[in-house]
């Protein structure tokens, strides 16, 4: 598996990109004890006109590249988590209509479809104004409208995979159905989970972006689609102020569809034809 | 006259492959009017070698060496156009799998005018015309309906025979066909088989035949080539190469072969193992408003038993309901009606969780060996998981599956490892030893050895008919190949159309069948003539 990951040269440099996101946002902490709301120089300052800021400053002085490092740690984070929040909804979800079939199947997808009929966008706008713009509310926002899709992905996997010839084995070995489902079925499903959780992160970077973007971000943690959205009114006037934090999201994202396109071709082999025996 | 002269030909199998060379220095010739079988095991580069004619190789796959002349030219040497030209027109091919070489979304006419207006020939009027001329050749009934159907329409041997049409549309000289038969019923093989025969002597076309079976080789082939592992291990007229095999390998595969040999009956058990009573099961589809429900009457009131240490054959064409009796049998089907009793208790009729109780007293070896092992879990999981669920304990279990993986031939360190290591015939054997896991009163093979190579095939059968003798075990053995249940069954049942036909003891059944369409299955086998001949009664 990591052999035919590591083969993958676009892969590994989706995996050094992250890496260094990561080490960025991890070491924000320490590169910029002030943090990254303290204003430290005259605003609009162009990036390397002075010493020690080589991002300039932004409208109120504050150093653009330690609110980059900040930004971050809120992005990585809310992406992480809202992923790993959609799957706790979405798997269990989608693995008990694909595998209960009927009157289960039935009342799972008219609910995952009661939840796709409305614009994800427009629903986590919703979603956010009606909650305080916290990190948490952010959050569980951009989970609850991602979930639908991974339901659906698993059901179509433990439908196929439950007609296998091993699950009938396994049912006259007399394991339950749980059973069955949890240490027969699911395990043969991670494969693509996986692959949909790694661009699932990348999207949630975006959902965030944007909703800081329309000024619906907490107030209290400066992510990378703030610092674009403050930055609007002088685009014009001071293009580094949305230039850097658009780079970094677009580095990040296309990191994490790096990674997830690697892990798809690593984890499906049978996918992949050029230059492999049939 | 020589159509058709391969001349050390050598093709290269991309790195990290399990061999360097698909084919090795293979040379043969076909000549007009000649059919000439290549026979070979899964991976000996049968197929590699009528692919690379066709240009058809798959990525990664290219001719290393060797030429080969059909009417004078290098096909391998030949430019995309000029090869698209012989494609079709000069050489055809037919494939083992119809469903999937026709398109389905076209009419099988479609499918065969479109063949010519490949190759700019005919006006539309004529080409229908010839289209229909074709479909009424190669023996398709009902010509004008069938040339409107969709390949899904089709039986299988129907679809065969439309993808014959097509290959022989524009009058090849050369005929390719890839395992044409593999996946149809003996009856319908027989049919085919006898096709092909007509249209040779008919339009005096060369046949390269490629195939695993001896017995359709025995049916059909003038000459025949032996390969193993991409080279030609043995090559000459079919009587000499079947009846005076030179190569160990060759002889290796005749013995392999299930003959019809009969082995000698084995005294007869009184306590049944396994009873089925009136057993019912109707499949319905369809039925809306408008539409009336469609019926499939899978298995119609069929009873028999299956005595103690009993090995019963359950025999039938595909549709004849006898899978569906086996998955009855195990209950992963409820039936609608009848009894299934296994030691006086009925599984037709016990709730899902009584059931579970009872599921150790019948197990199952299924037919796919890729698909009923799971690829996540290690072997020993696989055959612990029954036992201890009964309530056998953990280390006891682990005991016991180690013997028993053993007792298959596999050794006892098969345990840890995880499926795909596994050949396919090893991973029969492990399904085998995960059914003797949970000590039932039967076992239930469905094709068991149905997806195996013929040496591998054999090599199983043994180890059934070892294990029968000394675990006294009471199977019920349901295979399509007659040759297959006389090497292993004390008795066969005979199933057609969801009824049961025929049942008796394997020397009735096959020295004095009572039954129309038993001598028909009987008929119908590949090289029965020539086993015959061989002294055997088949």
């Amino acid at each position: 598996m990591w052999k035919r990951f590591s083969s993958n040269r676009p892969a590994l440099v989706g995996v050094v990109l992250l890496i260094a996101v990561i080490a960025v946002a991890l070491l924000a902490p320490v590169l910029f004890p002030n943090g990254p709301w303290k204003m430290v120089q005259r605003p609009f300052l162009m990036p390397m006109a002075v010493d020690g800021l080589p991002l300039g400053t932004d409208t109120l002085g504050r150093d653009v590249a330690a609110q980059l490092a900040y930004g971050a740690q809120v992005s990585l984070l809310v992406g992480l988590v809202s992923t790993l929040v959609a799957l706790l909804i979405g798997v269990p979800l989608g693995a008990l209509a694909g595998f209960y079939g009927g009157y289960v199947d039935e009342g799972a997808m008219r609910f995952t479809e009661f939840f796709q009929t409305i614009p994800n966008f427009a629903l986590a706008i919703v979603l956010v104004a009606i909650f305080e713009p916290t990190l948490a509310s952010i959050t569980l926002a951009i989970a609850i409208v991602s979930w639908p899709p991974v339901a659906r992905l698993v059901r179509a996997e433990v439908m196929s995979v439950r007609r296998r010839e091993f699950v009938d084995a396994a049912r006259l070995a007399g394991l339950s159905k749980p059973r069955i489902l949890l240490t027969q079925v699911l395990p043969n499903t991670v494969s693509p989970i996986i692959v949909m959780a790694s661009l699932m992160v990348a999207t949630a970077i975006l959902l965030e972006s944007s909703l800081s973007f329309l000024g619906l971000g907490d107030p209290n943690a400066l992510s990378w689609g703030y610092m674009i959205g403050a930055a609007r009114t002088v685009i014009r006037s001071a293009w580094w102020l949305s230039f850097f934090p658009g780079l970094a999201i677009i580095i990040t994202v296309l990191a994490l569809n790096l990674i997830g396109e690697g892990l798809n071709d690593a984890l499906n082999p049978h996918l992949r034809q050029r230059g492999q025996k049939p | 006259m020589t159509t058709l002269a391969i001349e050390h030909l050598t093709i290269g199998l991309p790195p990290g492959a399990d061999r360097p060379f698909a084919t090795e220095d293979v040379s043969f010739t076909i000549d007009k009017g000649q059919i000439l079988c290549v026979v070979g095991e899964s991976g000996s580069g049968k197929s590699m070698t009528a692919n690379a004619l066709m240009g058809l190789l798959p990525p990664g796959v290219t001719v290393k060496a060797g030429r080969a002349l059909f009417q004078d030219q290098d096909v391998l040497r030949l430019p995309e156009p000029q090869k698209q030209a012989l494609r079709g027109a000069r050489i055809a091919m037919i494939f083992q799998e119809p469903m999937t070489a026709l398109n389905p979304l076209m009419r099988i006419g479609d499918q065969i005018t479109e063949v010519f207006a490949a190759h700019n020939l005919y006006s539309p009027a004529e080409r229908r015309m010839r289209a229909l001329t074709l479909v009424r050749e190669v023996g398709l009934p009902d010509p004008e309906k069938i040339i409107r159907a969709y390949p899904f329409q089709l039986s299988g041997g129907q679809r065969q025979r439309a993808m014959i049409a097509m290959a022989l549309a524009l009058e090849p000289d050369l005929l390719i066909a890839d395992e044409p038969t593999t996946a149809l019923d003996v009856t319908t093989q027989a049919q085919i088989l006898r096709l092909v025969l007509d249209l040779r002597d008919r339009r005096g076309m060369a046949v390269m035949f490629i195939t695993h079976d001896f017995g359709v080789v025995a049916e059909i082939a003038d000459t025949v080539i032996v390969m193993r592992e991409g080279r030609v291990v043995e090559r000459g007229a079919a009587a000499q190469v079947l009846g005076d095999p030179q190569h160990e390998y060759t002889r290796r595969l005749l013995d392999a072969i299930p003959t019809g040999r009969l082995p000698p009956a084995r005294p007869k058990a009184d306590t049944p193992a396994l009873e089925i009573k009136g057993l019912r099961k109707i499949y319905r589809t369809g039925g809306g408003l408008f539409r009336p429900v469609r019926e499939v009457r899978a298995v119609d009131d069929v009873s028999l038993t299956v005595g103690r240490g009993e090995v019963l054959g359950l025999v039938g064409e595909s549709g004849s309901g006898k899978s569906t009796l086996g998955r009855t049998a195990v209950r992963l089907v409820t039936p609608d009606g009848g009894q299934v009793l296994v030691g006086g208790v009925d599984l037709a009729a016990l709730s899902e969780q009584d059931l579970r109780a009872q599921r150790h007293k019948v197990q199952m070896v299924f037919q796919d060996p890729y698909a009923s092992l799971n690829p996540r879990q290690r072997i020993m999981g696989a055959l612990t998981d029954g036992p201890i669920q009964k309530g056998v304990p953990r280390a006891q279990a682990q005991a016991r599956a180690r013997d028993l993986l053993e007792i298959v031939g596999l050794g006892a360190d098969a345990a840890r490892r995880f499926p795909h290591e596994f050949s396919g015939g090893q991973r029969q054997r492990i399904g085998i030893a995960r059914a003797l896991a949970m000590d039932p009163d039967l076992i239930i093979a469905d094709e068991a050895v149905s997806a195996l190579d013929v040496s591998i095939q054999a090599q199983v059968l043994d180890l059934l008919r070892d294990l029968r003798d000394r675990l006294n075990l009471s199977i019920l053995f349901i295979t399509h190949d007659l040759r297959v249940a006389a090497q292993l069954c004390d008795r066969i049942a005979v199933m057609q159309k969801g009824k049961l036909v025929e049942i008796g003891t394997v020397h009735d059944i096959f020295l004095s069948p009572r039954q129309d369409y038993t001598r028909q299955l009987l008929a119908a086998v590949p090289g029965g003539g020539w086993a015959h001949d061989a002294g055997l009664p088949a």
